[in-house]
């Protein structure tokens, strides 16, 4: 039953993860500049970049098909709806039943096949050279992902990403070993997914080295905005799924508005502090040769079996 | 809180196991002394923990013990070896790393069917463990087959000393004092006869490659 209160409570998730999206990013830029010793953009640096992208005019290749044109709405609208479905504010929204955990990996990969696609249909070389390797990583990233989730299903006997927070966050504290090395194995998979530094680097303008970049070299305006925003989304989607399975505490478990908002300052604290560790990672690390990429994400693969086997031997 | 030091012994478990996972995907000597002693140091957490739930006295003891060899004494050794022979920044060209580790996942997976009746049997506070300790030493096993070199070899003995402790920890709360010292002795001397065994090694074939023990001379 879909109360009005459940719905007014599912846009003001949505409309807080879109607002909160850029603002993550204008973060984890901020502490990585500070902690690399060079002085950092405004916070709200995302921000005034969507609002010049978006006044932009979109310039579209001669040979761009539909595909190519319609591509960044429809990623767009996957991570929006991403940011609908996971536990973002509270565990008891309208839309959370309308897709598990399973699908929410699904959503991931459709947008990553289209903007993929969307990538090839220009036909230039380093249009199809960052299609194939974001394909790569897909690959390797998704097993992995879906492992981490099963491990977390596996102690709630449901695929549900709501009911798993929910049971996580409302029995008496315990030590999960295996949601421990879960954790660790989502980290790797969150860095490889929004292409961070271990695996790919947001800032990098060398044709070369570069997978996210690439793919989106092509675009300009206010498609180039949407894409921007979509990946800052799926940044604050990740972040706001990895803290729910591992860090659940806060979370409203109710539907309405209220408890909302009180979870809000809550959640808010918990990104910037993951925003932090997020930059300390990215600055600690050096991105790695792309053929080392594999062995990282069989890493993260290996994290997450292990995470249930242990979850199997040791029933916790 | 007794509770939740009773799960930290199942923490403790799977640090030891992923930072086993660790070594046999490390590359670099330097880094994989240092997850050697974080190793050690995770064992000397859990027996100070299964000490505290237990009430036995003798495993202070031998936390205390495994702290001197394993944290400190034996990395100093290795250091200060590798230091010797040069071989700091040593990175080995291992085949196929995530080959190795599916290998680990089947080892993982034996050890635990395999315990799982044992652990049952036993009464300890951390008898599930047994099957996270046995992987430990099987994949300790594994790192000890696939490294050429000598140093990764003596560090893969070594851990496969750790998990051994651990499973005598974990299944059985200890051994008898009198076989612990033993043991704690014996490790000890074994680094260094292995360390006088690199040099030589080091002397006769100008590299730290242990495969060139296997071709035989007549001289």
């Amino acid at each position: 039953m879909v109360t009005l209160s459940g719905i007014v409570a599912q846009i003001l998730a949505i409309v807080v993860a879109l607002a909160l999206a850029p603002l993550l990013t204008g973060w984890v830029n901020q502490w990585r500049a500070w902690l690399q010793n060079r002085s950092a953009p405004s916070l709200l640096q995302p921000y005034r970049m969507l609002h010049k992208l978006f006044n932009k005019e979109s310039v579209l290749a001669e040979s761009a098909s539909p595909l190519f044109r319609i591509a960044p709405y429809i990623v767009f609208a996957c991570m929006a709806l991403v940011c609908g479905i996971a536990p973002t504010l509270s565990t008891d929204l309208p839309l959370a039943t309308a897709a598990d955990a399973i699908a929410l990996v699904g959503l991931f990969a459709l947008a990553r096949v289209f903007i993929s696609l969307a990538a090839m249909d220009i036909g230039t070389s380093f249009g199809s050279l960052g299609a194939r390797r974001e394909m790569l990583i897909g690959f390797l990233a998704e097993p992995a992902l879906l492992m981490v989730l099963f491990s977390a299903s596996l102690i709630t006997q449901s695929t549900s990403l709501a009911n798993i927070v929910q049971t996580i966050a409302h029995q008496p504290f315990a030590i999960y070993p295996s949601l421990a090395v879960a954790g660790v194995a989502f980290t790797f998979v969150a860095l490889a997914e929004n292409a961070r530094i271990p695996v790919d680097n947001p800032a990098t303008h060398l044709e070369l080295t570069m997978i996210h970049e690439a793919l989106i070299l092509e675009y300009s305006g206010r498609h180039l905005a949407l894409i921007e925003w979509a990946a800052s989304l799926k940044l604050l989607a990740y972040s706001c799924i990895g803290l729910a399975l591992f860090l659940p505490w806060g979370i409203a478990s109710a539907d309405t508005p209220l408890a909302m908002l009180i979870a809000l300052p809550v959640l808010i604290a918990k990104l910037a502090v993951g925003g932090i560790v997020l930059a300390l990672i990215e600055t600690i690390n050096a991105k790695m040769r792309l053929f080392r990429v594999p062995e990282f994400l069989a890493t993260a693969f290996l994290l997450a079996v292990i995470a249930l086997l242990v979850h199997v031997l040791l029933g916790a | 809180m007794d509770a939740l030091l009773a799960q930290s012994i199942n923490l403790f478990a799977v640090v030891l196991l992923v930072l086993a996972f660790a070594m046999i995907a490390q590359r670099r000597i330097l880094t994989l002394i240092h997850l050697f002693t974080l190793q050690g140091a995770a064992l000397v957490a859990a027996t100070l923990v299964v000490a505290y739930l237990t009430g036995q006295h003798h495993l202070y003891w031998s936390a205390a013990i495994t702290f001197v060899l394993k944290v400190v004494l034996i990395p100093i050794l290795l250091h200060r070896v590798i230091n010797r022979l040069n071989v700091r920044w040593d990175v080995e060209t291992l085949f196929n790393i995530p080959t190795t580790m599916l290998i680990g996942i089947v080892l993982v997976i034996f050890a635990f069917n395999l315990a799982a009746p044992i652990a049952s049997l036993s009464a300890s506070v951390a008898s599930g463990t047994l099957g996270i300790a046995l992987a430990c030493v099987l994949l300790s096993f594994l790192m000890m087959i696939v490294r050429a070199k000598a140093v990764p070899q003596v560090i893969g003995f070594l851990s496969m000393e750790n998990g051994l402790f651990f499973a005598a920890t974990a299944a059985t709360s200890g051994m008898p004092m009198i076989v612990e010292l033993g043991i704690a002795f014996d490790v000890l001397v074994g680094i260094l006869i292995l360390g006088v065994f690199m040099f030589q090694i080091r002397e006769q074939f100008d590299s730290l490659d242990i495969r060139h023990l296997e071709k035989l001379k007549d001289e």
